[in-house]
């Protein structure tokens, strides 16, 4: 997660700032703000609201600036901290931007015998990065998963909603290249 | 109250009468979309518009030979349907050719015919003449590829809804408490606890509100008969938590599913719109005066929120971590009310038992483990897929019988049953009965049914150590002793793989399993010891053969191997060198090629890709 620094500001009490991934809050576009107020609209008032909250704000934004978390946090009443501590505790969540393209690579007990190891080493070298990294140019997310459920047909990766069973690792580039 | 008789009635005629045309349905569970299902569905179409055929072509579920995916099943009126399987994109105009426009079937790829009362064909097996299917009972399972699981019609005709019906109109909650505790349904998500017990705690507690809910947070790697039933039949886990609210006096329900499963969420939304649609969901259920509501909460992607009180913690809304028990959740549970969890196969039992009554489950099965289970096999048996069978059934009977041994006339090593929280059963265990009360004495359990079969290639020490990097990642954090157990554990145990471990470490494991598993709150860290000691009570050699021999019996743990070139059949075609990415294979063109084990990384690449088996590991 990299450094962290307290930062003061007057007005806003203490604001934690994640160095690495500082990004502008003018990012957004006017849609996204639109369907994030629609979002806290939608749940405002209702019990356990933080997780399908911050569900949808990923969906929105891509993954969670902290300036979303910290909107959250004040429209759902709850602490930051607690909002934070949410938001690392579940896998689903990301923090910092993600890729056009999220590849996951099985690392489940059938797709383990079955050689998902070297399928993960093979994905590694054709994208460059490790997993839980995006490469630069945001093409490609690399993440992988305990399990997706389609043990039959093992060793298994899955790129966005595509789901490529029977993988080799001589296949990996094959299937990659498929998306931009 | 209102009845569905009617409706019923009508649909069946509709259906009857939409039956004068070819019917074709094509398996699109996540595993037959990800085996190229969708493209199957299109050719379908394409093919049929191009000969200007009038056919129907539907989405169903997996009928569970994922082996077999992509599947279709080609249904023409007044004949059995016919399974094919392995349909490619290409075979489909010589199915459709031969089996819809002239009335032949398409042996080639046929698997199976299901007559449902229509007349056969010769030349093709019955479903229950299949060495897959003979001793599979489908129960929970007997709507999974053979309806359209996005209709609700579909499901009450094939007497959906018609338990609730009963139950509303015929029977206390009393009373169906008592037909559950007759059948002896216990728990399908793990440890296995009377479901009609569970069912009178949570209605004796005291309370106005009480919940029901649904644990479809199915995580287990391995383990995919929750995905597959919420996938292809939603309905008999809705209508299942409709009984259970009434039963236990509660007017609201969730189901939690991992968001790592989109599709069986999509079919749940569509399933709980159409059940509010026809008025057996939400205020007033066919005039009962019962109200019974279902929200659907997703996941966000924690192991740990399989267990029930983590699993609750996370539905309020914060980091899914355990609480005390007691107080079980039955008496204090979602927001400090009674509520019941049962897992996702336990409920889509209850229509049956209310249905047929409960004598009928309890004459299935052991003595103490009544009904049927759904299993997944994966690994490397030759049938992987799902499937559904009596209790008491030996692990020997589904691992050689239903699944048709191991792959490439390999030798069977082990079955890994349960899960991270299960164990590694040997060759001498394979007669075991499978039922609770025997996979526990054994050092395994049955967990949600995930078995995951291992042959003389997989290293024993490698599973224990995949396995607790699996528990350790997903452990919580708030007890010690799983946190920093398992931590200490999957050093031991990675160090020993590669080629680093010492003589006290295997006592040391052994210790340190024994106090995660007695010191932990939850069952997470409760059994994540499991697969090190049960590895270590039955494959102590394979341990052994690491630490003293620095050996690898299996060839798996790279620090430990050496790829070599046999002589006898390297004829010199340079392919290997060509790919080996560390650059470690010397040769020339017609010569024997040699491999530098300074420089190999052991990757296997030279192995996948030699033609003539020349590549060997020691």
């Amino acid at each position: 997660m990299g450094l962290w620094v307290v930062k003061i500001t007057f007005g806003e009490g203490i604001v934690l700032a994640c160095q690495c991934c500082a990004a502008p809050a003018s990012e957004f576009t006017p849609e996204q703000e639109r369907a994030f107020e629609e979002l806290l609209a939608r749940y405002r008032g209702e019990k356990g609201a933080l997780i399908p909250v911050l569900q949808e704000a990923q969906d929105i934004f891509g993954y969670l600036p902290k300036e979303v978390m910290e909107r959250i946090s004040r429209e759902l009443r709850v602490p930051f901290s607690k909002t934070f501590g949410v938001a690392t505790f579940y896998a689903q969540f990301h923090l910092k931007p993600r890729g056009r393209n999220i590849v996951r690579v099985c690392l489940g007990t059938a797709c383990h015998v079955r050689g998902g190891a070297k399928i993960y080493e093979a994905t590694q070298d054709a994208l460059g990065i490790p997993s839980g990294e995006t490469t630069p140019d945001r093409r490609f997310t690399f993440e992988y998963v305990a399990c997706l459920g389609c043990c039959a047909l093992a060793p298994v990766v899955m790129v966005n909603q595509d789901t490529h069973g029977r993988m080799t690792p001589s296949k990996v580039p094959e299937v990659l290249k498929q998306y931009k | 109250m209102k009845s569905l008789a009617e409706l019923r009635q009508r649909l069946q005629e509709e259906f009857r009468r939409a039956l004068t045309k070819p019917l074709i349905r094509v398996g699109l569970g996540s595993c037959g979309i990800a085996a190229g299902g969708e493209k199957v569905m299109a050719a379908i179409r394409e093919e049929a518009a191009a000969r200007g055929l009038d056919l129907d072509v539907i989405t169903t579920s997996c009928i569970g030979m994922c082996y077999k995916e992509p599947t279709i099943e080609v249904v023409l009126p007044g004949r059995a349907g016919v399974v094919y399987g392995d349909v490619t994109v290409k075979a489909v105009p010589q199915i459709i050719e031969s089996h819809v426009v002239n009335g032949q079937p398409f042996l080639d790829l046929a698997v199976m015919q299901i007559p449902d009362g229509a007349e056969p064909y010769p030349d093709i097996p019955f479903m229950e003449q299949t060495p897959y299917y003979a001793k599979q009972v489908r129960t929970v399972t007997s709507r999974l590829g053979r309806t359209n699981p996005e209709s609700i019609e579909e499901y009450i005709v094939t007497g959906g809804y018609e338990a609730l019906e009963k139950v509303l109109s015929s029977m206390t909650p009393e009373e169906v408490i008592e037909e559950i505790k007759k059948s002896g349904l216990r728990g399908r998500g793990g440890a296995g606890f009377p479901t009609g017990m569970k069912w009178q705690f949570t209605r004796g507690a005291p309370g106005d509100q009480k919940y029901v809910v649904c644990n479809a947070d199915e995580g287990d790697p391995g383990a995919f008969m929750d995905r597959s039933v919420l996938e292809g039949d939603p309905h008999s886990v809705l209508e299942g938590m409709i009984i259970a609210g009434y039963a236990i006096g509660a007017s609201e329900g969730y189901i939690y599913c991992r968001a790592e499963y989109p599709l069986a969420i999509r079919r749940l939304t569509i399933a709980i719109a159409q059940a509010e649609q026809y008025g057996l969901l939400g205020d007033n259920i066919l005039d009962s005066g019962f109200s019974f509501r279902i929200k659907i909460k997703q996941g966000a992607g924690a192991f740990v929120c399989g267990e029930e009180t983590a699993l609750l913690t996370s539905i309020e809304g914060n980091r899914g971590m355990p609480r005390v028990r007691p107080p079980f959740p039955a008496q204090k549970g979602l927001w400090g009310k009674p509520t019941n969890i049962n897992n996702v196969e336990t409920f889509a039992n209850v229509p049956f038992i209310i249905r047929r009554g409960g004598d009928w489950f309890a004459a299935m099965g052991t003595e103490k483990s009544k009904g049927s289970k759904v299993f997944c096999l994966a690994g490397k048996v030759r049938n992987t897929g799902l499937l559904e069978v009596p209790m008491g059934i030996t692990l020997r009977e589904v691992i050689f019988d239903l699944a048709g041994g191991i792959r490439e006339g390999k030798k069977y090593k082990a079955v890994q049953i349960g899960g991270p929280s299960g164990g590694c059963l040997p060759e001498d265990k394979l007669d075991l009965p499978v039922d609770y009360e025997s996979l526990t004495a054994a050092g395994a359990i049955m967990g949600s049914g995930g078995m995951v079969v291992m042959d003389e290639d997989t290293c024993m020490v490698d599973v224990a150590r995949f396995f607790l990097s699996f528990t350790q990642k997903e452990s919580c954090g708030k007890c010690t002793p799983c946190r920093e157990g398992t931590k200490r554990m999957l050093e031991i145990l990675t160090r020993i793989t590669e080629g680093q471990g010492r003589p006290e470490d295997l006592e040391v494991l052994e210790r340190l399993g024994h106090v995660v598993r007695n010191t932990s709150l939850c069952g997470l860290g409760q059994t994540c010891p499991n697969p090190v000691l049960s590895t270590l009570r039955y494959f102590r050699h394979e341990y052994e053969a690491h630490i003293f021999d620095k050996k690898c019996p299996a060839h798996t743990c790279r620090a430990l191997i050496t790829y070599y070139i046999l002589e006898d059949k390297c004829n010199g075609c340079t392919r290997c060198l060509r790919v080996c990415p560390a650059g470690a294979i010397a040769g020339e063109k017609k010569k024997l090629h040699v491999i530098d084990p300074a420089k190999c990384t052991r990757c296997g690449t030279c192995m996948e890709k030699c033609k003539f088996g020349a590549v060997a590991v020691m």
